[in-house]
C-alpha cells in the first residue's frame, strides 16, 4: 500500500520537476528541475520494480543500523576532501588572481566557488561527519536500533540531494546572498523536510532507548538538531518571486535582515559546529581514551550555560554598523560570559585523559582527539575577546576573521571528525584495526603544521590590514589606500595557501587510510552490532 | 568496560554506564566557576555602564552616555575644527602660491594623498603609475595639461562626463567603423604613426600614411604630431601610449576611437580637498 502512496508521490514530484524545466525563469532553476526529475523518476521506477518482491520479514530490531552509518563515513571523507580543495584553490585566487580564469567567469571565480567552499566544508563534511557520528552514537548509548525504519535512509540521502542542489546553485548563481544560508527557497524547504525527520530520527531513537539515563553526547546532539532547525527557518523566511524561479525576497526589513543573519550565523557556529561537535567528543574522547568521563557535574552545568548564552551573541558580528549600540552591547557580554562554558567543554575533554596520559605517546588518533580539544578551547578564547568592540574595531573585516574561523573549522572541527573516522571505521567495516597507524602519524602532523601555517599567516595579515586601515597622519589623513593593503598581504596569502595544500595532503592520506583499512585489514571476529544495555 | 579507571584521589562514578563510558562525580572546578561568576558580574556591570537593555520604546542608554553615533561625529568634528584655518587658506589662496607657503603645501600633499587614495586610486592606481586607459600621473606627458591650475580644471569639471556642463570635451572619429577611411589608408597611417616613435614599422607604408596623417588627423594632433592639450589630443610623436604602441592598440584607436571619461568632483569633494588633490598630483614630478 505504501508503495503506491510513494509512487503516486513521485511520480507529481516528477511531473512538476518537468513542468519546471519547461517554464524555468533561470538556469540554477532549470538544472536543479532537471536533478530533480532524475532524482525522482529514477526512484520511481526502482520503487515499481520491486513493489511486488516479498517485503523483508527479517526482525532487525534487535541489531544497530550501521549501514546508514557506512554512508555517511564515506559521505563524510569525500565531501571533506572536496571543501579543503575548494578552499585550498580560492586561497590562490586570492593570492594569484590570474587563476579566475577568463572562460570560467560566472561559475569559478573566487565569488562563485567561496560559498561552495564554506557549505561544503560546513555543511557537506560537517553535516554529514555529524548525522553520521549521532545516528552511530545515538544507537550505542541507547542500546536502540535507529527509530523509523527507512528514515534514516531518507535523511542520509536527502541531505546529500541538499547538498548537491546548494552546490549547482551557487555555480549557476541561485543564490540569496545571505553568508552560510545561500541557497534559494525550495532547497531550503527541502531540508526543512530532511532536517524535521532527521529529529524524528533521533528523538525517536531516544525515546525507545533501553538505558535509563540520556548520555551527555546526545543531549549536544538534540540541542544542535532543534536549534538548527529554529534557526534556518527564521532566517529563510522568505518569499519567492516565481514559483518556477530560484529568486526570492527576504520578509526582514534592513538591519533587522542583517541582525537575523547573524544570529542565525553565529549559532550556526555555535549550534552546528560547537555544539554538534562537542556530541562527538563526548562519545568518541572517552572510548579512544578507554576512561571515564571527568565530570559529570560540568558537562551538566556547562551545556545548560552554553545553550543558554550562545544564542544571544550574534550581534557581535555587527558591531559598529546600523544596529543599535544596545544590541551591540549585548551581543558582547553574551559572547564574554560565554567564555567559561565553551571551555566546560574543553576541560571535560581534556580531563577525561588524566591518567591516561602515556597514550599520546603511542596513540596518534588520541593525540587528533588532544589537539582538537585545544584548538576549540583557544578558538573559544578568541572568540569573545575579537567580540569586545574594542578589539573588534581593529579585527573585523580584515583576515584575523578568517583565521579565527578556520582555527576553529580546521582545528576543531576537522581534527575530531577525523579522530572520529579512524575510530568509526574499523568499528563499522569490523576490522581488527586501522591499515596504518604510521600513515595516521603523518595525517596528524600534516594536518597540525598546516593549521598553524593558515591561522599564524591570517593573524599576521589581519592586523597588519587593520592597522593599515585605521593609520592616518597628524592631520587626520589616512595613510594608506586599500589597494596598498591588498598588496601588502601578498606573501602571507601565499602561506595561508601551503597550510591548506598541507591539510589537503593530509586528508587525502586519511582517505587512502581509511580505504586500506576496509580492505586489507585483518577482520575482527566478534559482532559488536548487536543492541545490549550497558547496564 | 573491564579495566579499573587508575585515579589519584579516588572519586566516585555516577553509577551509569552507556556502551561502556562512565562518569566520575567530580565538582566543579573552582577557577573555572569563579571565573564564569566574575565574567556575569562584569557583564551586569557593563549593561548598566553602556547602552544595554531594550526596553519598551528603546534602551538603556547606559550612566556613562556612551554611544557610537556620537563618537564619531565627534571624532570628525575634531578633525575638521584642527583643520578648518588651514583649510580656509588652502581654498583662499592662488593654487600657484601654494608650493612656495611650507607648511601650507605639507598639508595640501597630505591631504590630497589621502584624497587619491580614497578616490582617484581605483583607476589612476594607488602609486599614479596609471594603467591601460588611465594615464600615468607621474610623468610629464599630460592630455589637458600639466600645471596646477589646468589639473585643478580637470579634477573639478571631469573629462567626457554627463554629470558636469563644463566637463573637458572632445571626440576622436572613429575612421575605420564610420568609413571615413579606406582599410588600406588606415594601415598606412598606424604605419606613420608607429615611425614618429621608433616602433617596428612597414617602412613602405609610411610616405603614404604621412599623407593621410596630414589629411585627417593633423587638425587635432598637430602637423607634427605633439597633440594639441586644448583638445585632450595625445602627443603621438613621444613613446608614451595610454592604450598601447603596438599595431593593434593603435588601429583600434583609429577604427573605433577612444572616449576616455572622468568623473567631476565638484559635486562630491570640497574646494579644499581638490586643491589639495591637485597640488599632490601636480608634485608627483610630471607637474609643470
Amino acid at each position: 500500500m505504501s508503495n503506491y502512496i510513494k509512487l503516486i508521490a513521485l511520480g507529481l514530484i516528477a511531473l512538476f520537476a518537468a513542468m519546471g524545466i519547461n517554464y524555468a525563469r533561470d538556469v540554477a532553476y532549470m538544472v536543479h528541475a532537471v536533478i530533480v526529475l532524475l532524482v525522482s523518476g529514477g526512484l520511481f521506477i526502482w520503487t515499481l520494480r520491486k513493489t511486488d518482491e516479498a517485503g523483508g520479514l527479517l526482525d532487525l530490531s534487535g541489531e544497530y543500523m550501521d549501514d546508514v552509518v557506512r554512508y555517511g563515513v564515506i559521505a563524510t571523507a569525500f565531501w571533506g576532501v572536496v571543501g579543503f580543495l575548494a578552499g585550498t584553490f580560492i586561497a590562490f585566487q586570492l593570492a594569484f588572481p590570474g587563476l579566475n580564469f577568463e572562460w570560467a567567469q560566472g561559475y569559478a571565480n573566487f565569488g562563485r566557488l567561496r560559498p561552495l567552499h564554506t557549505s561544503a566544508v560546513i555543511f557537506a563534511f560537517g553535516g554529514n561527519a555529524l548525522i553520521a557520528t549521532s545516528f552511530y552514537v545515538v544507537q550505542r548509548t541507547s542500546a536502540a536500533r535507529l527509530w523509523g525504519g527507512n528514515l534514516a535512509w531518507f535523511v542520509f540521502w536527502g541531505y546529500q540531494l541538499f547538498i548537491v542542489l546548494a552546490a549547482t546553485g551557487y555555480l549557476l548563481g541561485g543564490t540569496q546572498s545571505k553568508e552560510y544560508a545561500e541557497p534559494e527557497w525550495y532547497v531550503d524547504l527541502w531540508l526543512t523536510v530532511v532536517w524535521v525527520a532527521y529529529l524524528a530520527v533521533f528523538l525517536g531513537t531516544i525515546i525507545k532507548r533501553k538505558e535509563p539515563h540520556i548520555y551527555v553526547a546526545n543531549w549536544f546532539y538534540l540541542s544542535f538538531i532543534v536549534t538548527v532547525a529554529m534557526l534556518h527557518v527564521v532566517n529563510n523566511l522568505t518569499i519567492p518571486v516565481s514559483i518556477w524561479g530560484s529568486k526570492s525576497v527576504i520578509v526582514w526589513p534592513g538591519v533587522q535582515d542583517a541582525m537575523v543573519q547573524w544570529w542565525y550565523g553565529h549559532n550556526a557556529v555555535g549550534f552546528f559546529l560547537t555544539a554538534g561537535f562537542l556530541g562527538m567528543m563526548y562519545y568518541f574522547i572517552p572510548k579512544q581514551a578507554e576512561r571515564p568521563v571527568f565530570s559529570y557535574k560540568l558537562s551538566i552545568i556547562h551545556f545548560w550555560a552554553l545553550i543558554f548564552i550562545y544564542i544571544w551573541a550574534g550581534p557581535h558580528h555587527l558591531h559598529y554598523t546600523a544596529l543599535p549600540d544596545w544590541a551591540s552591547t549585548l551581543g558582547m557580554v553574551f559572547s564574554v560570559v560565554l567564555w567559561m562554558p565553551s571551555w566546560g567543554g574543553m576541560i571535560n575533554g581534556l580531563m577525561t585523559l588524566s591518567g591516561a596520559w602515556d597514550k599520546l605517546r603511542t596513540d596518534p588518533i588520541i593525540r587528533m582527539m588532544v589537539i582538537s580539544v585545544g584548538f576549540y578551547g583557544m578558538s573559544t578564547f578568541e572568540g569573545p575577546m575579537m567580540s569586545i568592540r574594542a578589539v573588534n574595531s581593529l579585527s573585523h573585516y580584515t583576515d584575523w576573521t578568517i583565521g579565527h574561523v578556520h582555527s576553529g573549522a580546521l582545528g576543531w572541527n576537522g581534527m575530531i571528525t577525523f579522530g572520529a573516522l579512524y575510530f568509526l571505521v574499523p568499528v563499522l567495516w569490523k576490522r581488527d584495526r586501522l591499515y596504518s597507524l604510521k600513515l595516521v602519524n603523518y595525517h596528524f602532523w600534516l594536518a597540525t603544521i598546516g593549521i598553524v601555517l593558515y591561522a599564524a599567516s591570517m593573524w599576521v595579515t589581519g592586523i597588519m590590514e587593520g592597522l593599515m586601515w585605521r593609520e592616518v597622519d597628524a592631520n587626520g589623513f589616512l595613510v594608506n589606500s586599500f589597494a596598498d593593503t591588498v598588496a601588502a598581504k601578498f606573501p602571507m596569502y601565499v602561506v595561508r595557501g601551503l597550510g591548506g595544500v598541507l591539510y589537503l595532503t593530509g586528508a587525502i592520506i586519511m582517505c587512502y587510510n581509511l580505504w586500506m583499512t576496509v580492505r586489507k585489514a585483518p577482520a575482527k571476529e566478534a559482532s559488536l552490532s548487536v543492541a545490549v544495555p550497558a547496564e | 568496560m573491564s579495566k579499573k579507571p587508575v585515579q589519584k584521589q579516588e572519586v566516585e562514578t555516577t553509577g551509569h554506564s552507556w556502551d561502556g563510558i562512565e562518569e566520575y562525580n567530580n565538582p566543579l572546578p573552582r577557577w573555572w566557576l569563579w571565573t564564569f561568576y566574575l565574567c556575569i558580574i562584569w557583564g551586569i556591570g557593563y549593561t548598566i555602564a553602556y547602552p544595554a537593555w531594550p526596553m519598551i520604546n528603546s534602551a538603556t542608554a547606559g550612566v556613562m552616555g556612551w554611544s557610537t553615533r556620537a563618537n564619531v561625529a565627534n571624532d570628525i568634528a575634531a578633525v575638521e575644527e584642527a583643520n578648518a584655518p588651514i583649510n580656509a587658506k588652502l581654498e583662499s589662496v592662488e593654487l600657484t602660491a601654494i608650493a612656495s607657503d611650507a607648511d601650507l603645501n605639507s598639508y595640501a600633499v597630505s591631504a590630497g594623498s589621502a584624497v587619491f587614495k580614497t578616490w582617484c586610486a581605483q583607476c589612476h592606481g594607488s602609486g599614479a603609475a596609471g594603467a591601460v586607459g588611465y594615464p600615468n600621473l607621474l610623468d610629464d606627458d599630460w592630455l589637458w595639461g600639466g600645471s596646477v591650475e589646468e589639473i585643478h580644471e580637470t579634477v573639478t569639471v571631469g573629462i567626457r562626463n554627463t554629470e558636469n556642463d563644463d566637463a573637458r570635451y572632445s571626440e576622436m572619429p572613429a575612421f575605420g567603423r564610420d568609413e571615413l577611411l579606406e582599410a588600406a589608408e588606415i594601415d598606412q597611417v598606424v604605419n606613420f604613426v608607429m615611425s614618429l616613435s621608433g616602433e617596428p614599422q612597414d617602412a613602405s607604408q609610411v610616405a603614404a600614411g604621412a599623407v593621410v596623417f596630414e589629411d585627417n588627423c593633423s587638425s587635432c594632433h598637430a602637423e607634427d604630431a605633439t597633440g594639441d592639450r586644448a583638445q585632450g589630443a595625445p602627443n603621438l610623436a613621444d613613446a608614451i601610449w595610454l592604450y598601447g604602441g603596438d599595431y593593434a592598440a593603435i588601429a583600434e584607436s583609429v577604427n573605433n576611437a577612444r572616449f576616455g571619461v572622468m568623473p567631476p568632483w565638484d559635486s562630491r569633494l570640497t574646494e579644499a580637498q581638490i586643491r589639495a588633490v591637485s597640488v599632490y598630483v601636480h608634485q608627483l614630478g610630471g607637474g609643470e
